[in-house]
């Protein structure tokens, strides 16, 4: 059996997943205050009287990096930093103990110029000084050559508790992005490293000496001595986790939109078949752009719990949430409660609910009904248009070869999967107000939870080979490999794949589950003096984000509930 | 995060699957390099600064500016279609104020390609600049356009399709004719008879530097724009002019590039020639991008950056001194050779031989216009190459009058065609392009 977790905004929900579906689901609400009581509650709840014996393995998906990205409670980084001709690194600069340094490397990974040891040593006695535990190592181009960081770290020597370094975070180019990413998973690495061992102490008193596994942005799940190198990678796992969740439904369709509608945001992605679409670059996270990898995903301020006004004599919805609906004792008029007046829904509190709206209704000269169907109409058009962008955007990425601008692959769903609170409802109605074939995820309320529970051991591996300088190099292993003039593109993927499968094996996937591709292939052949010196290859592989291969039973189960429940339309949770 | 004071639009297409050959200059790993300093360098993150995905350019886009023999298809690819539809989307990005300023990275480059196209001349098939300028025209009624051309190589097509126009002032720095492909560009050449100044040549003598390049843009090219007063600079941007240039002779660098750059303030650079791939576009291009986004870039310069060793020599400086005179006194004489030609000549004609360097093809051309009192005159082009393919072109400029524009319908419809394979119209005030077959 195995269990997912998922911590919202508002509820933290935890399922136990065995070869019957979904066993249990539990939801209880997120004490964002102590984050690590919300976990154990949940997980206590839902493997009451389970045996640990029959528990395979926990994935967690948290919003612990993301909040404390947020909020601002991040521990002081040494940032150092050495970049050679170009942008004025001051540019990039963040922290509070930010030191640029000599030394360059260029394009091609050739040193340019050396650095200077004893810069390093007064940065590293300084930082002591300081008390800084922490440190984020970036030099420029050190995807290609990751000498100058590998011996600023050296110089470091053991007196720091965690050293990032800029290559082995992604073997994507982008030098303010590896410092912000650096940055980043030094600045949250104790928050994480304290609150995954509680839980693992928390678990083996138990007797649960089981494998935990944490959910990445990308939507794979990587274990947990794999989370401690790169605890970034947790960041913004959320949206993940209900993308994971609708994959087993999506039907016939060629391209589906996910609509996760939470009280706060409504996150949205696209799948083409059943493999989510990821963002070319990386995430973005309260105005830090970095080279996390992860799932395309688009989040609005629009959710059930949006505050409802009036201004400037027409209605407003969102983007801001101000506590909860009225029919669940807030103070503030919310699309949830237009549900309530339009008798969709009677859970709460249907009185607190007419009565929030009744002063937007006078301030609208409208009635009541009227007022709560514009209210809900605004909030589902907003979703359509914001999607709509999404899509746009999606299509105008810029292409850099003949072929992919005269091949143009554009997205263009068709049909849209909704989970999430109020899943059903606007499911329902978007299919009135749009061309979507739109359905709910079955276990709408709990999806993302099994998502994270299913969700597959993800990494990826960028090589790049020089036959003029006679290296291949895989950055983010620390691989480098003298390679002769013979060295083919056919030898450059067979080499990317090994190395990426032991990079999955070691960062918890099942042998038996690695479904490896190659995203990037690109072969240059260089010439000097009008004679071919060399061949500039660039491999990118991956293992494809998707659910685990015995997920087929569980989603399978999940399938046939949605079809003894008819149409399948309107949501069936348990 | 860095933001920049101006907003700038990019479009980047570096063809990775398309070369003139494997081992051309021109060829899939030209802006490679680049394509790793831009991403490397995060510029594609700066706040303001937007990436757009080209367009296809148009058959009538095309047409607006090239007579193609035998037709389209035979001189274009997809890859030119694409260069010169990027350059397209700049110039909209910026003319809808999407952005302030646009630069174009793309290739194959254009401002080798004359008027008429039979094939390939110095890497170039169709013009990219006047493609964009002349639907600029159409599109969006812009009337004056300055382009100035900073290609290490004259710029012989774009001052071709050029010549008779006043409304399109062409200024082109590049090295010395006597010493480089295509021969062309000296100081005496300033137009054709209808628009004498309307075109300025700037030969500079090889390993000039950083000075002097910008003692020219000082002296010359900022004054002249200044009295032209153009609603639109384009930027021929070429970036071989660097000290590390394998097929030039000049001692420019990424810093010169930089300034230049800021100086001019284009409202859009197209991207021409260049062809040190690692050692100059990098750093080139991206000067030239914070430039036009009013970035800092003084910590933007090439790893074995040396100034004193491609300093220029004082010959080369004193040499500047005198031409920047010679110059303006030949611009400042324009206006009357302008007048003089109007009262004394009817027509007027030249006869040129052009050799396709890239597709080995030499062309004969009989050019003749109608000096006009009214307009800038109908001009009809005879061509006949050594291949024995000949046509026959006339073309009926944006602003003709009645007269020019009746008599190129004529010389298009009374052409015989038992001695031409093709006879072509390109009637820019009526916005028709017509061809006669045999």
């Amino acid at each position: 059996m195995i269990i997912g977790l998922d911590v919202g905004g508002t509820h933290t929900d935890v399922v136990l997943l065995g070869e019957e579906g979904v066993l249990r689901q539990v939801k209880v609400p997120t004490n964002p205050a102590n984050l690590l009581d919300t976990v154990w509650t949940g997980l206590q709840e839902v493997k009451a009287g389970i045996h640990p014996k029959e528990l395979d393995r926990i994935v967690l998906s948290t919003t612990l990096t993301t909040n404390a990205i947020v909020e601002g409670k991040l521990v002081p980084v040494g940032v150092i930093v050495s970049s050679g001709p170009g942008i004025d690194p001051e540019a990039f600069r963040i922290g509070d103990h930010y030191h640029v340094i000599s030394g360059s490397i260029d394009h091609r990974g050739r040193e340019i110029q050396p650095i200077n040891v004893s810069e390093i040593e007064s940065i590293t006695s300084r930082l002591k000084k300081q008390g800084v535990r922490y440190v984020a190592v970036v030099s420029k181009f050190s995807v290609r050559n990751p000498k100058h960081e590998l011996q600023i770290q050296e110089t470091l020597g053991d007196d720091f508790e965690f050293v990032v370094l800029g290559h082995r975070i992604s073997g994507n180019l982008n030098f303010p992005r590896r410092i912000a990413t650096a940055y980043l998973n030094a600045a949250v690495y104790p928050i994480h490293k304290r609150f995954f061992n509680a839980v693992r102490q928390s678990l083996s008193t138990d007797g649960l000496a089981i494998p935990i596994h944490v959910l990445k942005a990308d939507g794979g799940t990587m274990n947990m001595d794999a989370s401690l190198q790169y605890p970034g990678q947790s960041i913004l796992s959320g949206p993940a986790a209900s993308v994971m969740g609708s994959l087993p439904f999506v039907q016939d369709a060629e391209e589906t939109l996910v609509l996760d509608v939470g009280g706060t945001t409504t996150d949205m992605a696209v799948l083409i078949r059943d493999a989510p679409l990821l963002d070319p670059v990386g995430i973005e996270v309260a105005r830090y752009r970095t080279l996390i990898r992860s799932l395309k995903t688009v989040s609005i301020g629009m959710g059930g719990d949006s505050a409802v006004s009036v201004a400037g004599g027409g209605l407003r919805v969102g983007p801001e949430r101000m506590g909860r609906a009225m029919a669940y004792g807030g103070s503030v008029p919310t699309p949830t409660d237009a549900l309530f007046v339009l008798a969709k829904d009677d859970r709460g509190d249907v009185d607190a609910a007419r009565r929030g709206l009744e002063p937007i209704a006078a301030a609208l000269g409208k009635s009541l009904e009227e007022t709560a169907q514009l209210v809900f109409d605004t909030a589902c058009h907003r979703i359509l248009q914001a999607a709509h962008q999404m899509i746009q955007e999606i299509n105008g990425k810029p292409v850099y070869t003949v072929h992919e601008l005269l091949e143009g692959y554009k997205v263009n769903p068709k049909s849209i999967l909704v989970l999430g609170g109020p899943a059903p409802f606007v499911a329902s109605r978007l299919r009135e107000l749009s061309d979507y074939k739109v359905r709910t995820v079955p276990r709408w309320e709990v999806a993302n939870a099994v998502g994270a529970a299913i969700a597959r051991t993800t990494c990826e591996l960028t090589l790049f080979a020089d036959t003029e300088r006679g290296i291949a190099t895989a950055p983010e292993e620390d691989f480098y490999q003298p390679v002769k003039s013979d060295f083919t593109m056919e030898k450059a993927v067979a080499l990317a794949k090994e190395l990426l499968r032991d990079k999955a094996l070691r960062e918890g996937a099942d042998p038996d589950d690695l479904e490896m591709e190659i995203i990037e292939q690109q072969q240059f052949n260089m010439v000097r003096g009008f004679y071919t010196t060399g061949r500039n290859l660039r491999v990118k592989v991956q293992v494809k984000p998707g659910l685990i291969r015995h997920s087929r039973t569980i989603t399978q189960k999940l399938n046939e509930d949605l079809t003894a429940a008819g149409t399948g339309t309107t949501g069936v949770a348990g | 995060m860095l933001t920049a004071p101006r907003k700038l639009g990019l479009v980047f297409f570096p063809a990775f699957d398309w070369a003139i050959s494997p081992t051309h200059p021109e060829r899939e790993e030209r802006l490679l390099y680049t394509q790793d300093q831009v991403f490397e360098e995060g510029v594609l993150d700066i706040e303001g600064i937007e990436e757009f995905k080209p367009d296809l350019a148009t058959m009538q886009d095309l047409r607006r500016v090239h007579f193609c023999a035998p037709d389209e298809w035979s001189v274009v690819t997809e890859s030119h279609l694409i260069s010169a539809g990027g350059a397209k989307t700049i110039a909209m990005s910026v003319l809808d104020r999407k952005v302030d300023r646009g630069l174009a990275l793309v290739r194959p480059p254009g401002h080798h390609a004359m008027r008429v196209v039979h094939g390939a001349r110095g890497f170039c098939n169709i013009n990219i600049e006047a493609m964009m300028v002349e639907f600029l025209r159409d599109a969006y009624k812009i009337d004056r356009v300055a382009i100035v051309d900073t290609d290490c190589h004259h710029g012989d097509g774009t001052q071709d399709i050029y010549w008779h126009d006043p409304d399109t002032l062409y200024i082109s720095l590049h090295q010395d004719g006597r010493t480089l492909y295509p021969g062309t560009g000296f100081p005496h050449e300033l137009g054709g008879p209808t628009a004498v100044g309307s075109t300025i040549n700037i030969p500079l003598l090889p390993r000039t530097s950083k000075e002097g390049f910008l003692q020219v843009i000082d002296g010359i090219v900022l004054p002249i724009l200044k009295e032209f007063q153009p609603e639109l600079v384009v930027n021929s941007a070429g970036q071989d002019n660097h000290y590390t240039d394998p097929i030039t002779n000049m001692n420019f660098c990424a810093q010169g590039y930089a300034q230049l750059t800021e100086r001019l303030d284009a409202d859009i650079a197209v991207l021409e020639g260049g062809y040190s791939i690692e050692g100059a576009l990098p750093y080139v291009n991206l000067g030239i991008i914070l430039a036009m986004a009013g970035l800092d870039y003084h910590t933007v310069r090439e790893p074995d950056y040396d100034p004193v060793k491609i300093r220029q020599s004082e010959d080369t400086t004193q040499y500047i001194d005198s031409l920047v005179g010679k110059v303006i006194e030949y611009w400042r004489e324009c206006p009357d050779i302008l007048e003089k030609n109007r009262n004394t000549k009817k027509f007027d004609e030249r006869e040129r031989t052009i050799f396709y360097d890239t597709d080995n093809i030499l062309e004969n051309q009989r050019e003749r216009i109608r000096v006009c009192r009214d307009c800038s005159g109908v001009l009809s082009v005879d061509s006949l190459t050594d291949r024995g393919y000949h046509i026959f072109a006339v073309h009926v400029p944006r602003k003709a009058c009645k007269a020019c524009q009746e008599l190129g319908r004529e010389w298009f419809e009374t052409a015989n065609l038992r001695s031409y394979d093709r006879v072509f119209l390109q009637d820019r005030l009526e916005r028709e392009y017509l061809i006669r077959k045999r």
